[in-house]
C-alpha cells in the first residue's frame, strides 16, 4: 500500500487543488495512468501513477486544496485493502482485529493457571474513540500545550499536513487578534440605567452591498499576489506613443496573401510581438530584471503574451521570439492561446518571460497602462487600431494609428533608455519590412 | 595570530611537545628518513634523532602494541598510522589492549598514548584507502577519539591528547592537511569532550566533525546569503561526545542536519540523532536529517568518488528540505 502525495508541479507551487479524479476508488491503476488532474498556481496538470495497483482511497476530494506533500490518495495491491489511517469503519475493524485473532500458540506455552494477559482485548474497544491522530512535530505539540491550544484543531503546513511550530504560532496569534477587539474597553456611552442593561451585540458595519464570497482558484490568488508585488516593488513609469499603422496594415495584408495557401494568418499582435523582439535585440537594457538588488541582463529574448482566460489572466511565453520566423510566431501564439483557454499550459509554457505584450485593442480600448509582469522590466500595452485625423505635411488626413504605452520598472531601466526603445519600436512598426529583416 | 596550515600546526605541536616532555616520542612507518607520507614529521628526525623518531616495519599490530607497552611503562608514544585504513591491522592492540588495560587491571597502569591517523576520501585512493572508520574506535569505552577540523583545534587537541593519560585516537583528514587558519601563538590545551559552536544561528543546527565541520561552515556561509541563519556545531570529540552542546543548539533552532563523511547506517550521525531526540524531543520541529557518504565501497573513478561523498550541495539541499518542512519556503 502506498500513499500518493500532492506533488510539486511548478517552482512556485505551494499548494494544489484536486481539479478532478480521473481514477475512482476501486479502479485498477497501471503505472503511467493519469490518476488525477491537479490545479497548481499556474495550470491544471495531469498527474500519473508511478506503480500498479488499485486506487483504494481518495483522501482529498475534488475542489479541495492541500499543501505539497499532503496525502491525496492511496494505492494498494488489492481493491479491498483498507488504508491504515483512514479512520471510521476501517480503523474500527482493524482495532477490533486482535480480539478475534486466535491465540493458541501463546496459550500453549503458558502454564495453565496463568491466564494470558487480556490487555489487547481491553485496549481494543478504546481505540476507535481516539480517532486518527493528526501529525505534529514534538515542538508544535509542546507549544500548543503551552499556549493552551488544541493541536487537532490546527491546520498543518508541513509534509503530509504535519503541524509545525509556525502553524501553532500562527494559531496563537490569530487567537490573540480575535480576543483583542472583544477585550478592548468600550467607551462608556450614556451613563445611567441604559448603560447597565446588557446590549445585544451589534455588527460594527452593516453590509449594505449584500456581498458573498466567490471561491477562487490558485491562479486568481497568484495573479493577485504577483500584481500587488509588481505595483508595490517596481516603481512604474509610463511612456506613450502613437504609431502610424497604415504601412503595418498593408504589410499584414500582403503577408497573409502570401501565406494563404499554408492556412497561417498573421495578426497585428503577432507583428507587434515580433517587432518587440527584433527591437529588444538592439536594446538589451530593456530585456532585463531587477531582482534582490541585482540587475540581470537576459541573453534570450522571450516575449510573453497576456491572454485573458476564464479564471483570470495568464502570460504564455514565446521563447527566443527574436529567432522565430513571423509565421512561427503567429502559429505558436495561436497554439499557446488555445492551450491557455483550455487550462493546459505547462509551467514551461509560462516560464522564462523577459518582456510582455498586452493587447486590449479587440475591446476598442484606445490606450491603457499595464502592470508589469514581475520580474520583467517592462510591458507594452497595445490599444485598438483605428482611423484618426492626423496632420501630415500640413494637412489633416485620416490615417490608421495604434496607441502604444510602455510601462517600465525604473529600478532596471531609466526613462531615456525606455524612450529610445519605444522610438525604435515605433519606427520599425512604421516601416514594417524591418520586422522581418 | 599566525596563519598556518593544518599540517604545520600538527608539526609545530609535535615538536613543541617533544621539547616540553622528553618522554614524548614518535613511531610509525616512514616517519623518519622519509619524513612521513604526508610530511607531518618533516625535520623531526634531524632535530630529535633516531631514539625519539622511530621508523617502524610495515607491521601495525607490532608497533601499536609496542607503543601500548611503552605507554604502560611511563613513556608517551605518539604513533602515526599512515591512514586509518591500516589501523584495522592493529585493531586488537587498540581495542583489546590500549582501551582495556586501565580498567581490566584495576587502574594499576594507564596507557597514555596517541594514535595519529588520517581518514577521508576524495583523493582517488580507492575503496581500501579512503575510509572513514573512526566509528570503530568511537564505539569503544576506554578510548578517546578527537577529530579537529581547523589548524587551531589540531594544535590544541594534539596537546591535549599527548598530555592525556588515556589512549587517544587523533583523527586527521587528508582533505584538511592543506587548509589554513589562525593558530594562537600560545600553549592552549583543548578540553577533550567539548564540542564548539563555531557559528551561531537561529534557524537550523548543522552538526559535523573533521572535514564535514569545515564543509558545514561553508554551507552556513551560503545559507546566510539566502537569509537563513544556521548554527554550526563542530563536535571536535567523538568520545566523549558533548551531547549537551548539541542538544542546547537544537533546543534553540528546532531542527538539525548532521553531515558525516562515513556511511549512514549505524554511523556517527545515528548516535547524534539519537542523542538529539533523547535530549531535545520536545523542541524538534522536523525530523533530524543526516547527510553521509553513499553506502558503497569508495569508487576509484573521480566522478563516482565525487558523487559518493557528501558535499556542500547535498547538505544545502537537505537543509532546504528541512526548513521547508517547518514552514520556511526556501530553496
Amino acid at each position: 500500500m502506498s500513499e500518493i502525495y500532492m506533488p510539486r508541479l511548478s517552482d512556485t507551487m505551494e499548494e494544489g487543488v484536486i481539479s478532478s479524479w480521473v481514477k475512482q476508488v476501486g479502479d485498477k491503476v497501471s503505472a503511467g495512468d493519469v490518476l488525477v488532474e491537479i490545479e497548481t498556481d499556474k495550470a491544471v496538470m495531469e498527474y500519473e501513477a508511478y506503480e500498479d495497483g488499485y486506487l483504494v482511497q481518495q483522501t482529498v476530494g475534488e475542489g479541495e486544496t492541500v499543501p505539497i506533500g499532503a496525502v491525496i490518495g492511496v494505492i494498494a495491491d488489492s481493491p479491498d485493502a483498507v488504508p491504515a489511517d483512514s479512520g471510521g469503519a476501517g480503523a474500527a475493524e482493524q482495532a477490533a482485529a486482535p480480539e478475534q485473532a486466535p491465540q493458541p500458540e501463546v496459550e500453549e506455552v503458558r502454564p495453565a493457571e496463568e491466564a494470558p494477559p487480556t490487555v489487547p482485548a481491553q485496549a481494543a474497544p478504546a481505540e476507535p474513540e481516539r480517532g486518527p491522530r493528526p501529525l505534529s512535530s514534538p515542538l508544535a505539540r509542546r507549544l500548543a500545550r503551552e499556549y493552551g491550544l488544541d493541536i487537532t484543531q490546527i491546520k498543518g503546513s508541513g509534509p503530509k499536513g504535519r503541524v509545525v511550530r509556525a502553524d501553532v504560532e500562527a494559531a496563537a496569534k490569530q487567537r490573540e487578534q480575535e480576543k483583542a477587539p472583544a477585550a478592548a474597553p468600550q467607551p462608556a456611552p450614556v451613563p445611567a440605567p441604559a448603560a447597565a442593561r446588557p446590549q445585544p451585540p451589534q455588527p460594527e458595519f452593516e453590509d449594505l452591498r449584500d456581498s458573498e464570497e466567490v471561491p477562487v482558484g490558485n491562479i486568481r490568488k497568484v495573479i493577485a499576489r504577483r500584481l500587488t508585488q509588481a505595483k508595490q516593488e517596481a516603481p512604474h513609469f509610463y511612456l506613450r506613443r502613437t504609431v502610424d499603422a497604415e504601412a503595418l496594415k498593408e504589410f499584414r495584408a500582403q503577408i497573409n496573401e502570401q501565406l494563404a495557401p499554408t492556412g497561417v494568418k498573421v495578426s497585428v499582435n503577432d507583428l507587434i510581438v515580433k517587432a518587440v523582439a527584433t527591437v529588444l535585440r538592439d536594446h538589451p537594457a530593456v530585456n532585463s530584471s531587477w531582482v534582490d538588488d541585482k540587475l540581470l541582463k537576459h541573453n534570450r529574448i522571450n516575449v510573453g503574451i497576456a491572454v485573458a482566460v476564464e479564471t483570470g489572466l495568464v502570460v504564455p511565453v514565446l521563447h527566443d521570439t527574436d529567432k522565430l520566423p513571423l509565421s512561427e510566431v503567429a502559429q505558436r501564439s495561436r497554439a499557446l492561446a488555445e492551450k491557455a483557454r483550455d487550462g493546459k499550459l505547462s509551467p514551461r509554457d509560462m516560464s522564462g518571460g523577459t518582456f510582455s505584450v498586452s493587447n486590449l485593442g479587440m475591446f476598442g480600448v484606445d490606450s491603457f497602462a499595464a502592470v508589469i509582469n514581475p520580474p520583467e522590466a517592462a510591458i507594452l500595452a497595445v490599444g485598438a487600431m483605428r482611423q484618426e485625423p492626423v496632420v501630415r505635411d500640413g494637412e489633416i488626413v485620416a490615417r490608421h494609428t495604434i496607441a502604444l504605452e510602455l510601462s517600465v520598472d525604473h529600478r532596471a531601466v531609466d526613462g531615456a533608455v525606455g524612450a529610445a526603445f519605444l522610438k525604435d519600436l515605433a519606427e520599425v512598426l512604421e516601416s514594417p519590412m524591418r520586422i522581418v529583416l | 595570530m599566525p596563519v598556518i596550515t593544518y599540517r604545520q600546526a600538527l608539526r609545530d605541536t609535535l615538536r613543541a611537545e617533544m621539547h616540553r616532555d622528553e618522554n614524548v616520542f614518535l613511531m610509525g612507518e616512514e616517519i623518519g628518513v622519509f619524513e612521513g607520507s604526508y610530511k607531518i614529521t618533516e625535520g623531526l628526525l634531524k632535530e630529535f634523532g633516531e631514539r625519539r623518531v622511530r621508523d617502524t616495519p610495515i607491521a601495525e599490530e607490532g608497533f601499536v602494541g609496542a607503543a601500548v607497552g611503552a605507554a604502560m611503562l611511563g613513556l608517551r608514544p605518539v604513533v602515526e598510522v599512515m591512514t586509518i585504513n591500516f589501523s584495522l591491522l592493529a585493531l586488537d592492540q587498540i581495542v583489546n589492549h590500549a582501551a582495556k588495560i586501565y580498567g581490566m587491571f584495576g587502574g594499576q597502569n594507564s596507557v597514555p598514548m596517541v594514535i595519529r591517523t588520517p581518514g577521508g576520501g576524495g583523493q582517488q585512493l580507492g575503496a581500501t584507502h579512503s575510509q572513514n572508520i573512526e566509528l570503530y574506535y568511537a564505539f569503544v569505552p576506554g578510548l578517546k577519539v578527537v577529530a579537529p577540523s581547523t589548524p587551531a583545534d589540531a594544535a590544541a587537541l594534539l596537546r591535549a591528547a599527548i598530555r592525556d593519560d588515556d589512549p587517544v585516537l587523533f583523527l586527521e583528514n587528508l582533505g584538511l592537511y592543506n587548509t589554513k587558519g589562525e593558530v594562537p601563538d600560545d600553549d592552549s590545551v583543548a578540553e577533550i569532550g567539548r564540542a564548539a559552536v563555531t557559528r551561531e544561528g537561529t534557524d537550523i543546527t548543522l552538526i559535523g566533525y573533521s572535514r564535514m565541520a569545515m564543509v558545514a561552515n561553508q554551507v552556513a556561509d551560503r545559507l546566510a546569503d539566502e537569509g537563513i541563519s544556521a548554527e554550526v556545531v563542530d563536535l571536535r570529540s567523538l568520545r566523549p561526545l558533548d551531547r549537551e552542546t548539541i542538544v542546547n543548539s537544537v533546543k534553540k533552532t528546532g531542527c538539525a542536519v548532521i553531515a558525516e563523511d562515513d556511511w549512514l547506517t549505524y554511523g556517527i550521525g545515528a548516535e547524534i540523532a539519537a542523542s538529539i531526540q533523547e535530549g531535545a524531543f520536545d523542541y524538534l520541529d522536523a525530523p533530524v536529517r543526516r547527510v553521509a557518504m553513499a553506502e558503497v565501497p569508495m569508487p576509484y573513478a573521480k566522478p563516482l568518488e565525487t558523487a559518493a561523498l557528501p558535499s556542500a550541495e547535498s547538505i544545502t539541499t537537505v537543509v532546504h528540505e528541512t526548513l521547508n518542512a517547518v514552514g520556511r519556503r526556501v530553496g
